[in-house]
This record gives C-alpha cells, sequence and structure tokens, in this order.
C-alpha cells in the first residue's frame, strides 16, 4: 500500500481486506471464545493473515482448531506447522481417526472423510465451548454458499437453517447467542478465488507448496487425477502415472484431485485461473460431485 | 520454492481495480435473473460446468432455450419451488471493477431482503418490463433505495425486443419516472433500455436501438464514479478493539483499532474522545506493521493516541470543533423485519456501530405508505416488512448523526433479547 493517497480510493483488495479485519476485530471483540478453522487450505492460510493484521502487534486473541482427516497432504501438515510456529499461535487438532476410535463419528467404510469430518468438528466445538468459528468460505465458491451471511448462526446441534437467516444489514453483525448455540464467522465472504490469488500474490503468501506446479505420480478416478498414496490404494484398471500438475484445493487426499498444469509462478496460476472454465471445486472435489445439493446437505448439518 | 514464486508476482491491475456493490431489484417477471445471467455470462463469470449444470436442467424441464435465471437458483427448496427466498450474493469483475451484486427476490419477504440488501449498495438497478411500464412493484423498489441512501439508481427497462424496441414506449417509461423520482432523494439517475434476453445495450450497443444515445448498462456500471459518495470531511471513528500486545516487545503499546465511518485522520490531529469529552492528538496511525500518513473510509486501522487517555469499544474518536452529540433520544425511520409487530413501550437491544445498549420505543409518528408515500399517523404499531418513522429512547447515549449525512454513524439495528433475532434496521433522522 502507498503512503498517501490524493484520490482517497481503496482498491477493492484494500477494501476487501478492511472488511474482513473488521470482522475479525468484531468477533474478538464480541464473542468470549472464538476459534479459527484451519485447513491449511489457500483460504484459511489468507484469513490467518487477515487476522494476523487485526490485531498486531499482539498475538491472535484465539486459537486455531485443524480437523485431522489423517489423509492430509504432508506439505500442507508443514505449512501449516510453519505459520503455528511464527505466530505463536496456539493450535487444536481434532482427528476424525480419533473421533472415529472413541464412538464419536461411525466409519461404515463408505462415508468419505470429508463427511466424518462433520462429527468430528462439532464434537472438538462443543467440547471446547467455542462459541465463534471463522471458517474461509467464499459466496462465489458454490450456490448455496451464495446466500450465507457473514455471521451464519448454528443451533445446539450445529445446524444451519437457510430459511431462518438473520437479516444482515450495513456492517452490523448480530451476534446474539443461546446457550449451546454458536456462529459461524465467514470473513471472506466476499473474495473471489481470483482475489485470494491476487492478495496471495500481493502479499507474500506462504502456502503450501502443492498448489504450484509440480511432478506427481497420480492415477485417474471418477475424472480426477488423484494422487498416488497408501490411503488410497489404486483399483482394478486404475494405472499410475507421473505427471506434471497442481492442486486448486487441498482437502482430503482421497477425494481431492489436480489438474494438469504448468503454473510454478502466483502469475501463471493467476493467468491459468483467468481462462479456467470450471470452477475449483467442480474440477477438483469429489465430494461436491455426488449431488447438486450435496454442499447444502452438509452445510445444513454443520460442515465448515 | 513458494518464496521465489511468490516474488515473481508482477500483476498491477487489481491494485487499481475498484469495487462497485449494487443491488438489483424486480422480480422474475421482469427478467432480473436472466439479466444476472446475462452480465455473468457476458462478463466471463459463469464457468463450464456451472453452465453444463443449467443447460441439463433447462433440457430436462422441456425449455427451448438455456434459462440464464437458473444460474442463480440458490438453494434446492428454491429451486423445487421455482422461487428465491433469501438475498443473494454475485460476483463478476471487468478490468477495471469488481462487481458484487446483492440479488434480492421480488416476492416473499421483499421489503425486508430489498432493505438488506440496499444496506450495502453503492447503486441500485431496477428492472421493469417495457410491456407493463412503471408498476406499483417499480415505484416501492425506488422508494426503498432512496429511503436507504443509495446514491445511484439505474432504471433498466427491459424486454425491449417484445415492444419492437419502440423509443416511444420507452420515453413514456422515462418520463414518469422521471416525474415520479423528483418526490425522491436520488443524486443520480440513468435509464436504460434493455433486452437482457437478447442481450441488447446489456454488454453490447443494440443495433436496433440507434434512436438511444447513452451508455450500455455494463458501462455505465463501469465507469459511474462511487468514490466521492464517501464523507471525507467528518472525522468519525468509532472504537472497534483495543490492541494491547502485553508483550515485552511492545510494553506501552496501545492503540484503538477500528474501521474509519468518515473524514480523514492524520497523525498530529487533535481529536476528541466521545461519549467522555476528552481531547488529545493523534500519535500514529498502524496499519499491521507500517505507520501511514493518513486514514478514510473505509479503511480498517490502529489509531495511537499522545496521551493516556480512557478508551474503550464502543466509544468514538472525532474532531474537536466536529463531532456528534451522544443522545438517548432517537427519532429514526425504522424497517420492521418480523412477524410480531413492533409497538410503543416495547424494549428491545440495539446495535450502533461499535456500541450495543438497549432501547424503548417512545412513540410510533406514522407508518410510511411505501407505494403512496402517504403517512399514515394513525397508526399504532408496525407489522412485518412495514417502515415507519419512530422515537426511541436509549439506555446509554449514542454517537450519531443523521442517516442522510453518514451511514454507518446514523444506522442501527433493532434485537428482540428473548430471540436474539434481527427484527429491525434503523435509519436515523437526527438525535437530540
Amino acid at each position: 500500500m502507498t503512503q498517501t493517497h490524493a484520490d482517497y480510493q481503496l482498491s477493492q483488495l484494500d477494501q476487501l481486506e478492511a472488511e474482513s479485519i473488521h470482522i475479525f476485530r468484531e468477533v474478538a471483540a464480541e464473542f468470549e471464545k472464538p476459534v479459527l478453522m484451519f485447513s491449511g487450505g489457500k483460504d484459511s492460510i489468507v484469513m490467518l493473515r487477515l487476522a494476523e493484521k487485526a490485531f498486531y502487534p499482539a498475538k491472535l486473541p484465539f486459537p486455531l482448531l485443524q480437523v485431522d482427516t489423517g489423509y492430509d497432504f504432508p506439505e500442507v501438515l508443514a505449512c501449516r506447522d510453519r505459520w503455528v510456529d511464527r505466530l505463536g499461535a496456539k493450535l487444536y487438532v481434532a482427528s476424525v481417526e480419533e473421533a472415529i476410535k472413541n464412538g464419536i463419528v461411525v466409519d461404515d467404510g463408505k462415508t468419505s472423510r470429508n463427511r466424518l469430518q462433520i462429527g468430528t468438528l462439532l464434537n472438538a466445538i462443543e467440547e471446547n465451548g467455542f462459541t465463534a468459528a471463522f471458517g474461509g468460505g467464499r459466496r462465489d465458491e458454490e450456490k448455496a454458499r451464495a446466500k450465507e451471511r457473514v455471521y451464519s448462526h448454528r443451533d445446539e446441534f450445529g445446524q444451519w437453517d437457510p430459511k431462518m437467516q438473520r437479516p444482515e444489514l450495513w456492517s452490523l453483525y448480530n451476534g446474539r447467542l443461546h446457550e449451546g448455540e454458536h456462529m459461524r464467522i465467514f470473513p471472506l465472504s466476499n473474495w473471489t478465488e481470483l482475489d485470494i490469488w491476487h492478495y496471495i500474490g500481493r502479499e507474500q503468501i506462504d502456502i503450501p507448496e502443492i498448489y504450484y506446479s509440480h511432478q506427481r505420480r497420480v492415477f485417474q478416478r471418477g475424472g480426477m487425477w488423484l494422487s498416488e498414496s497408501e490411503f488410497n490404494p489404486c483399483k482394478d484398471g486404475e494405472v499410475v502415472v507421473e505427471k506434471t500438475v497442481r492442486f486448486r484445493t487441498v482437502g482430503d487426499l482421497t477425494l481431492t484431485g489436480c489438474v494438469e498444469s504448468e503454473a510454478d509462478t502466483i502469475d501463471k496460476i493467476i493467468e491459468e485461473i483467468a481462462v479456467a472454465r470450471v470452477t475449483e471445486r467442480g474440477a477438483t472435489r469429489g465430494d461436491d460431485k455426488f449431488s447438486e445439493a450435496a454442499m447444502e446437505d452438509r452445510k445444513k448439518e454443520g460442515y465448515f | 520454492m513458494a518464496d521465489n514464486t511468490i516474488e515473481g508476482y508482477t500483476a498491477e491491475k487489481p491494485r487499481q481495480m475498484d469495487l462497485l456493490r449494487f443491488a438489483t431489484a424486480g422480480s422474475v417477471d421482469d427478467g432480473k435473473s436472466t439479466l444476472i445471467g446475462r452480465l455473468l455470462l457476458d462478463s466471463k463469470s459463469i464457468f463450464e460446468d456451472q453452465l453444463e449444470a443449467v443447460e441439463a436442467t433447462s433440457q430436462s424441464k422441456g425449455y427451448d432455450y438455456t434459462d440464464l435465471a437458473l444460474l442463480t437458483d440458490g438453494l434446492r427448496s428454491e429451486r423445487e419451488q421455482g422461487i428465491t427466498i433469501d438475498v443473494a450474493y454475485r460476483y463478476f469483475a471487468t478490468p477495471n471493477r469488481k462487481f458484487i451484486i446483492a440479488d434480492t427476490p421480488g416476492h416473499i419477504q421483499y421489503t425486508r431482503n430489498m432493505v438488506t440488501g440496499a444496506s450495502t449498495a453503492d447503486l441500485g438497478l431496477v428492472l421493469v418490463d417495457a410491456r407493463q411500464g412503471l408498476t406499483e412493484q417499480s415505484r416501492r423498489h425506488a422508494v426503498l433505495l432512496s429511503l436507504l441512501r443509495v446514491p445511484h439508481l439505474v432504471l433498466a427497462v427491459n424486454k425491449m425486443d417484445l415492444v419492437d424496441f419502440s423509443q416511444e414506449v420507452f420515453d413514456k417509461i422515462h418520463h414518469e419516472f422521471t416525474q415520479f423520482a423528483t418526490k425522491l432523494n436520488i443524486p443520480d439517475l440513468e435509464v436504460i433500455p434493455i433486452s437482457a434476453l437478447q442481450g441488447d445495450n446489456v454488454v453490447t450497443r443494440s443495433e436496433k436501438m440507434t434512436w438511444y444515445s447513452g451508455p450500455t448498462l455494463m458501462h455505465h456500471l463501469e465507469h459511474v464514479h462511487v468514490a466521492s459518495d464517501r464523507d471525507l470531511v467528518d472525522v468519525r471513528f468509532p472504537v472497534q478493539y483495543v490492541v494491547r500486545p502485553k508483550s515485552d516487545d511492545y510494553h506501552d503499546y496501545r492503540g484503538y483499532a477500528g474501521q474509519v465511518a468518515g473524514g480523514v485522520l492524520k497523525p498530529g490531529d487533535e481529536v476528541v474522545v466521545l461519549p467522555s469529552g476528552m481531547t488529545s492528538t493523534i500519535e500514529a496511525i498502524d496499519l499491521f506493521d507500517k505507520e501511514i500518513d493518513e486514514a478514510f473510509p473505509p479503511m480498517s486501522v490502529t489509531v495511537r493516541l499522545a496521551d493516556d487517555v480512557d478508551v474503550s469499544r464502543g466509544d468514538m474518536i472525532a474532531r474537536v470543533n466536529n463531532a456528534p452529540k451522544p443522545s438517548q433520544d432517537i427519532d429514526a425511520m425504522i424497517c420492521w423485519m418480523t412477524n410480531d409487530p413492533l409497538r410503543p413501550r416495547q424494549k428491545l437491544a440495539i446495535k450502533h456501530t461499535t456500541r450495543s445498549a438497549r432501547a424503548m420505543v417512545k412513540d410510533i409518528q406514522y407508518r410510511l405508505d411505501v407505494n403512496s408515500l402517504h403517512r399514515d399517523q394513525d397508526t399504532k404499531e408496525l407489522g412485518l416488512n412495514e417502515i415507519g418513522r419512530v422515537q426511541l429512547r436509549t439506555t446509554v447515549p449514542l454517537l450519531c448523526d443523521p442517516y442522510s449525512k453518514n451511514r454507518t454513524t446514523g444506522s442501527f439495528i433493532l434485537i428482540d433479547e428473548a430471540t436474539g433475532v434481527t427484527v429491525g434496521a434503523g435509519m436515523i433522522n437526527s438525535g437530540s
């Protein structure tokens, strides 16, 4: 940012940043026990950067919570640890593995890890008494998200009721809760995928290397390239090949596909996205493919 | 690896790109969803997988053409019923500007949704069907946008293809609306003839309406000047959060964090802290790890003062000879948003800037008929989706301005203390 503004005009990235910082500060001021849901993906890292700016030079006034599917990319976990170290933040890890062992969620062999995260997450929120949970969701991601509030109310079962949402006016957020309820907070509501990338570039933000083009052993399943992994054995007829790829989203590695790409810099990634003809979720997320309303259903149950 | 690649970031465009937030009003029949679909499609903000899904749905429903309106249908219950139940936000960008659309539905909960969408909008886009001309609904849209002080208004006369692109039809609607608009507060009005279905005057200039010399809708959206809409004179800085690191490196640091609501703040400025009335000088303004020379709306910054005065959340920093007068008696227009009506002596929670208090309804002066602008003074209550002029008494003084002067320090929400639900939106006429 330049030091003087002759025309008193803020660029749209600066306006988005200012809005998000405002949201972080409102929540820190008004909620007893907020937490930032950290996935290690680019959106949650941008959230972390904005939170860092909101409270600087003080440390984050809330901890981070990560739901560990057990199927996370090692590069993502390494990046998470770098951020946690640098900010001196407190990190809670809620493990899906543990939740299965303790009978909090049931692994019937058919339900994806992504879906099992819901119970694990809700349990972690309840157990720790978190009253507000920041999520990296953006309204441009998906149709169900387009109607979500910045402050998204969840009942005592963690459910979202799209028909009972509170009207949200100006920048006046209503954080009222009853016992056992919590609020999901979406500071990136008005950011688009391109905004996120421009911001990562401008702020020189450290993100997992797998977002950049690299060589990887992959196989094809359901129209997507999946990473070879011990968690994800190949089925009959699936052949592992080496490709130059990158990931557009990072999640459960058994479900998150990569795209063939030579984009190894932010500029090239932005160029690639600008001409991309498929949404990031449509391209690479098996979890959103099951039905047109997949996201809406998961959200109602308490998904991120 | 990541570090090296990031240094290669050279994009300059997004640094200059600005932002326009606009609210759309109109019902499905006016072609609003088709128009939004058209804007998204023509600005290449629609992706193949989204378009494929819509094409497939259109086919399975037996439509002859791809129904662009399906692009903006959000929730399954809406798709099943073919209605829109809530404000939805859409995004698209051209090389110089990013757009956020607050897309408000036409029928159910109309006023409530429209007021919500308009509250953050720089521009309001009202659609009318050229065959129908102005309807009660289009007048109501304009009244609400004017009440919410949306500074720019566009009347898009749609479905021009169905009236043979007739200049006469357009002129009549144009004239009628301009007449009506004189009764409202609309600083900037543009009337544009379009066909959302065929794309005429949406992004590309229509060859069938050579009699029209004004801008296309997209050209207008791209060029309308919004930066000057903000108040850069009257300094208003509601304190949101006190930053106290309590670390060895920043032992004595005490910063007041907030988002500038008005005016330009500079280090060295003499300021007053409200409601205490204590004065001090701005020592520095921090934006993350940098000290900056000035802060203006809507920047989120941290202000440090030269003196050790008592400042906390809910206070406001203003200039010594230009500060709002703290007031517990508030005169406001209120839009009521819930089924149980608003009644005199009712007690509610109120949130105004960063200040929360309780408020009691002293009097309901009149109910405004948003169709006729008639003031019904016999009214005893305000029902769902009704708007009226109300007197409130608050438990603590609010540091407010008239909404016509400042949309941030002039607005508030009302919350039902039992349910926790937002039940009203207020625009302050004055505090006394």
